[in-house]
């Protein structure tokens, strides 16, 4: 068993590292036990994978390295839990996450499995690189070489947020007969004259307002706009009951500038935190556009 | 499964028997209080939006 020590080794960091990523998690996912047996236990056999992947590479074994490979394969199920999960529990949500957004989480959980791999994989390496050393060396090595590549995987992965495409800011709301109007966008037909009376005392609204023409095209995608409108009322509070559509946020997009508005009821009244909530809705993958890497996009820049 | 109609007129409710008509069920109020009164229990059953037409006639719609 002269491998012991790498492939151990290498599969508990590539553990840790799915144990430390699951807790970068938080918001994104209710956290429960069970979940995180789940997950903790595809994390530790894809680290298994990435461990014994070394070991089967030095010794020439390639049949066992395809085999490898192929269980490998099996971490694109993971997604589809994900998935299937979210979806059913959609219409439990008081505000939907939106298809979009559950696309970005599912697919996130996927990703993870394989950024544990790859750290059990480095590690693996590392310790065999090192094999003529004494095994105190190796495991610092290892161990140093583990965290390095956690660290930086987990950096790379880390999308933008909302304040990092857009500038946010609180705007007003008014009426215009029962049109709901903020920052100059209609947004709804509000008919009920206690519905706006609550709108005028106890609404806050912002606007955002897209930094350049790529933001611009992100912004438009509607899975982005519910996942703002869904990540706002989940971090403040909404107000609303089950079946009170008047109070309902919403995420509603100016056609002229691009800008979008978001309007709810808070649960609270405290605006920094509903800045502070729409700052940092996480920019979906799926919604980022790059219209300014055609030549198309930047001749619109440029007028 | 459940099926809700949505984006159709669920109810139509006014003050002014003039200006309805059509399949949609109406409801008739005399007085502004009272359409907006039948206004709430109606969008409270069919846990929809009330939307002001502006002529006096409110609708239920469910988004």
């Amino acid at each position: 068993m002269k491998y012991l020590f790498t492939i151990g080794l290498a599969a508990l960091s590539g553990l840790s590292a799915r144990l430390y990523m699951l807790r970068r998690d938080y918001r994104q996912y209710p956290s429960y036990p069970q979940g995180w047996a789940v997950h903790l236990f595809i994390g530790f056999i894809g680290a298994l994978l990435g461990a014994v992947l070394v070991p089967s590479l030095v010794e020439a074994e390639f049949a066992a390295v395809s085999f490898l490979l192929m269980a490998a394969s099996q971490f694109r199920e993971v997604r589809n839990i994900e998935r299937s999960t979210l979806e059913k529990l959609e219409s439990n949500e008081l505000v939907a996450r939106g298809t979009a957004y559950i696309e970005g989480i599912a697919r996130v959980f996927e990703a993870r499995n394989y950024l544990a791999i790859w750290t059990a994989f480095i590690v693996a390496v590392t310790a065999e690189l090192t094999a003529f050393l004494s095994i105190w060396v190796r495991l610092a090595a290892s161990i140093a070489a583990g965290m390095a590549a956690a660290g930086t995987l987990n950096y790379l992965m880390r999308g933008p947020s909302i304040k990092d495409i857009a500038d946010v800011q609180l705007t007003n709301i008014e009426f215009d007969g029962p049109i709901l109007v903020v920052g100059g966008v209609s947004v709804m037909n509000v008919g009920l004259s206690s519905a706006r009376e609550r709108y005028r005392t106890q609404a806050v609204a912002a606007e955002i307002i897209p930094k350049d023409v790529d933001a611009k095209a992100t912004l438009a995608n509607i899975g982005q706009m519910q996942a703002i409108a869904h990540d706002a009322s989940a971090m403040v509070g909404v107000f609303m009951d089950v079946g009170e559509q008047e109070f309902t946020p919403l995420v509603r997009r100016d056609p002229d500038s691009g800008k979008l508005v978001v309007v709810m009821i808070p649960s609270e009244d405290n605006e920094d935190a509903f800045l502070e909530a729409i700052s940092n809705v996480p920019v979906l993958e799926s919604a980022i556009r790059k219209p300014l890497r055609s030549v198309a996009g930047r001749m619109m820049d440029r007028r | 499964m459940e099926i809700t109609p949505t984006n159709q007129i669920l109810a139509v409710i006014t003050t002014n028997r003039d200006r309805v008509g059509g399949s949609a069920p109406i409801f008739y109020a005399d007085s502004h209080e009272e359409l907006e009164q039948i206004s709430i229990y109606l969008a409270r059953i069919f846990m929809a939006a009330i939307h002001d037409l502006g002529n006096g006639v409110y609708i239920i719609v469910k988004h």
